[in-house]
């Protein structure tokens, strides 16, 4: 019971996720979805070392935080030199890759 | 195999490597061809190197097949005791008449392999091979001995010298063959290079006739080879296989097959028809003999080879080769009158006539030698084989030495003229020793008491009439006679009376003028007399340079002895147109015993009986054969013992090519009778040719001596006279016959036919074909290239590019939108998943 609600939890905060990926403009939006995400996943893996009884999850769990923080850290410095170089940071701008 | 029956022959080192001395002239030739020029005597040194090389080689065969034969002899007797002590039938010790078979050395390698056929190329010596191998390297190598002073400074020297010793090479290949098939190489390659030498100076247009002329005529003659051959093939491969584990082309195996008994006549009678019309074509026999006396449009060394102990000596050769084939085709060993003999006998005849009316001495000495062969193959003709083959011996030192002394009077007494009336006379005290080895060999060519044609010639003679062909006998004695009386016109011309012409010192003190004027005059006539003057003009000033002789004349001061090096070969055949004859003296045996007969010991193939099994298959089977067993003759029957061994006249013909032999043997030479040589049937020879001389040197003394009125200008006054000397001078209208008659009927439609077939058929079916192919290029082009294959190519990139385009709006570079497509895409799988794992 318990593991459910933590499992529809964490499929709520990575729909939420999901949607501001899409949906945003703002770029640190977009990262700060993109964390929304991230931990969703996180809180999966704990919920799934709960059922089963052992730590592995909580293990994986560790280390998806810490390369969250790493993946933070890259996405914000990119942010930046964007918003240096172009004065804005709005993703519909950004669209070189047009094919 | 019991040890008593198989005797073991003795071999060596040469007899084993025979094959080098066909080999060694054919590595010259090209040594020669690519590096002659380059060498200091351009090439020279490398012909006579090799003929040297060959001539030793074959010398050492020879003694050691002597030592074989000898060992033979001696083992047979102790084979007698050692097969009495197992208990079987013998000859008695006692008769002693039953000589075992000495099988030839062989050696051979297999050079090509067709359905169960196996070709080999290598050596198989006998005597006989042994012989004539020896006999052309010597003379070769004289010739060229010869050739270096005669042929100085021409213009193809270096080419001169390679075609001379591939020819030798072409004859010792066929000499050495061990089956028809290399026999017909060394054939062809005679054939291709006589054609060289004789069209030597083919810049005049009579000397490349003169080639062409020789090589096609001989060519008919080839037709027959190659038929005979495969005539004799398809008669003899079945037995060969069946009895001797050889094949149709092994001469063994056809000479046995021949003898066996079991031949079909036909294919016997005419297989040796046909390889016969090949001989006649070779060794110019009537009606093939017109190429000879052209053939002498090659430089003299080439003719004395040619006509010595080469190229006119291989069809003989081939007679005496495969002599089982004839003896039993023609049915010589019961007396039949043979195709051979007739023709021989024509020859003689014919030949020595045309010899009568030749003011060319080299033309003299061809229908000499034609006359010649005729004896050799009437001898082989009426079963005289030995007599043939010896006279073939003797007659090569002779004649190469007549021609090469009519060499040396054309290079330094003529100025290059072979023209007896015209060029010279009165000689004999200018050039003492080419006269001197001229007289000798004059004397040995008409069969004078001892010389070496006296032993051969007499032989073939006596022989012929013993073997029952009297008519025949009284032709070769009249041939004789006529012999001799050509012979002292010749030489009574050559150096005797007053000196002519160039022989008079004309043409030498002279301006060249006149001397070329002569020869732009002759360029027309039939006959090539000068000597290749268009070739050798630039070098005329050369020539007599460094051999003027130690009198240091001054160039061209009139005739004068050759040098050293025409000389020496020279002296050395007429050495042997002395001694050769002592070779094979039957008329001493009676005297001094059989041992003096060495030819009849060691050339003359035993007719003896050898078991089958003893014939180790000495054709191509594996790489090396070598044939050391000879068998014993099973003794039952008296069988293997030729009634000739008997030396009785008349004895009951029984053994070797009259008995089929018996199951298990097989024999490969037919029992030759000897005979005996009497002292009235020699004088009676000798009175001949004594009546010939004597007419004929009164007939010259009186006609080209004295101008006697009763005898000059005979020939305009008496028709029947003038009929037969226009007749001989026209050869007998032969070549008319030939050039007018048969090419123009035969051929020219032929050609005109060809033509016409080749225009209208092959071009117009080439022509379709090609415009069909044209059209179809065409179609194929424009319909599967351009459209099919094409179109394929074109459209695969067109569908590339379209479904590009299609997916390009995808690409926006919104994130956004990567991002909804990349969960939706995330999504979709999800569903797919949870459906699939759920159900």
């Amino acid at each position: 019971m318990l593991a459910v609600n933590f499992l529809l939890l964490a499929a709520v905060l990575f729909s939420i996720g999901v949607y501001g990926v899409i949906a945003r403009r703002n770029a640190v939006m977009v990262l700060m979805s993109i964390e929304l995400i991230l931990n969703a996943v996180s809180l999966n893996l704990v919920a799934f070392s709960l059922m089963t009884g052992t730590a592995d999850g909580q293990v994986f769990a560790l280390y998806v935080i810490a390369i969250a923080a790493a993946e933070v850290g890259v996405g914000l410095a990119m942010v930046l030199m964007i918003y240096r170089n172009r004065r804005t940071i709005a993703l519909d701008e950004l669209s070189e890759m047009k094919g | 195999m019991l040890a008593a029956e198989a005797l073991e022959l003795s071999s060596g080192w040469f007899l084993e490597n025979a094959w080098l001395t066909g080999l060694i002239p054919v590595i010259g030739f090209a040594i020669i061809l690519f590096f002659g020029k380059k060498l200091p005597m351009k090439g020279a040194e490398v012909g006579l190197a090799s003929m040297a090389g060959s001539l030793v080689i074959a010398v050492g065969a020879g003694v050691q097949w002597m030592q074989r034969t000898n060992s033979a002899d001696k083992q047979g007797e102790e084979a007698v005791g050692l097969i009495q002590a197992f208990g079987r039938t013998l000859p008695s010790a006692a008769e002693g008449e039953t000589k075992a078979f000495i099988a030839p050395v062989t050696t051979t390698w297999v050079w090509w392999q067709n359905s169960g056929l196996e070709f080999g190329i290598g050596s198989a010596v006998d005597g006989l091979a042994i012989l004539i191998l020896a006999l052309v390297a010597f003379i070769a190598l004289l010739v060229m001995v010869f050739s270096v002073d005669y042929v100085r400074d021409d213009r193809r020297y270096t080419h001169f010298f390679a075609a001379i010793t591939l020819f030798a090479g072409g004859m010792l290949i066929m000499v050495m063959a061990e089956n028809m098939v290399q026999l017909i190489l060394g054939w062809e390659i005679m054939g291709l290079t006589s054609f060289m030498l004789i069209g030597h100076w083919w810049e005049e247009e009579a000397n490349s006739r003169a080639a062409l002329k020789a090589f096609f005529t001989v060519r008919v003659g080839d037709v027959g080879l190659l038929v005979g051959t495969a005539i004799i093939f398809f008669g003899a491969n079945q037995w060969a296989v069946d009895n001797l584990d050889s094949n149709g082309f092994n001469i063994a195996a056809i000479q046995a097959w021949a003898l066996s008994g079991e031949a079909n006549t036909q294919f016997l009678l005419w297989g040796a028809v046909a390889l016969f019309i090949a001989a006649i074509g070779k060794s110019g026999q009537f009606p093939l003999h017109t190429w000879l006396p052209d053939a002498m449009a090659g430089p003299t060394p080439v003719s004395s080879l040619l006509h010595s102990s080469t190229m006119v000596v291989a069809g003989v050769f081939l007679v005496a080769r495969i002599y089982p084939v004839f003896w039993e085709g023609f049915n010589i060993g019961t007396g039949g009158l043979s195709f051979i003999a007739i023709i021989g006998a024509i020859t003689i005849v014919i030949a020595a006539l045309l010899a009568f009316v030749q003011d060319d001495i080299k033309k003299v000495l061809a229908y000499s030698t034609v006359s010649q062969l005729g004896y050799m193959m009437l001898g082989l003709g009426t079963g005289a084989w030995l007599p043939a083959v010896f006279h073939i011996f003797t007659h090569a030192f002779f004649k190469c030495a007549l021609f090469l002394c009519a060499g040396s009077v054309s290079h330094s007494g003529s100025h290059h003229s072979f023209d007896m009336k015209k060029d010279m006379g009165g000689l004999r005290k200018k050039m003492p020793v080419t006269f001197a080895a001229w007289c000798v060999s004059t004397l040995a060519l008409t069969g004078v008491f001892p010389f070496a044609g006296f032993w051969s010639k007499d032989e073939i003679i006596d022989n012929v009439g013993a073997n029952g062909y009297t008519f025949l006998m009284w032709v070769a004695l009249g041939g004789a006679a006529l012999t001799a009386m050509y012979m002292t016109r010749a030489t009574y011309l050559t150096f005797f009376g007053e000196p002519r012409g160039a022989a008079a010192g004309l043409g030498h003190d002279d301006a060249h003028g006149e001397e070329h004027e002569m020869e732009l005059i002759s360029v027309g006539a039939p006959e090539p007399r000068s000597l290749g003057a268009a070739a050798n003009a630039h070098a005329d000033d050369g020539h007599g340079d460094g051999h003027d002789g130690p009198g240091g004349h001054a160039e061209h001061a009139g005739p004068h002895e050759s040098g050293k090096l025409i000389l020496v070969p020279i002296v050395i055949l007429a050495f042997f147109a002395i001694f050769a004859g002592f070779a094979n003296p039957t008329p001493l045996a009676s005297r001094f015993g059989e041992g003096v007969e060495l030819l009849k010991k060691y050339v003359e193939p035993r007719a003896t009986a050898v078991v089958t099994e003893e014939f180790l298959g000495s054709g191509p089977g594996e790489m090396v054969v070598l044939v050391d067993g000879v068998a014993y003759a099973p003794a039952a029957s008296g069988l293997g013992v030729p009634a000739a061994e008997s030396g009785e006249e008349g004895a009951k013909k029984s053994g070797c090519g009259f008995d089929a032999p018996e199951a298990g043997t097989v024999c490969f030479f037919p029992g030759v009778s000897h005979a005996e040589p009497t002292f009235a049937k020699i004088l009676l020879s000798l009175v001949v040719v004594a009546i010939g001389y004597a007419l004929a040197i009164g007939f010259c003394v009186l006609f080209y001596g004295r101008r006697d009125p009763r005898l000059v200008g005979l020939t305009e006054r008496n028709k029947a006279l003038r009929g037969g000397f226009l007749f001989l001078k026209n050869k007998y209208y032969l070549d008319h016959l030939y050039e007018n008659v048969i090419v123009r009927a035969v051929a020219h439609p032929i050609a005109k036919t060809a033509y016409w077939i080749n225009q209208r058929v092959i071009d117009a079916t080439v022509d379709n074909v090609g415009v069909g192919t044209r059209k179809a290029g065409v179609w194929v082009y424009d319909n599967i290239d351009q459209k099919l294959v094409d179109g394929a190519v074109n459209g695969s990139g067109w569908a590339a590019s379209e479904a590009g385009h299609a997916m390009q709006p995808t690409q926006s570079g919104r994130i956004s939108q990567y991002g909804a497509l990349l969960f939706g895409a995330a999504t979709v799988f999800a569903i797919v998943l949870v459906i699939l794992n759920v159900s």
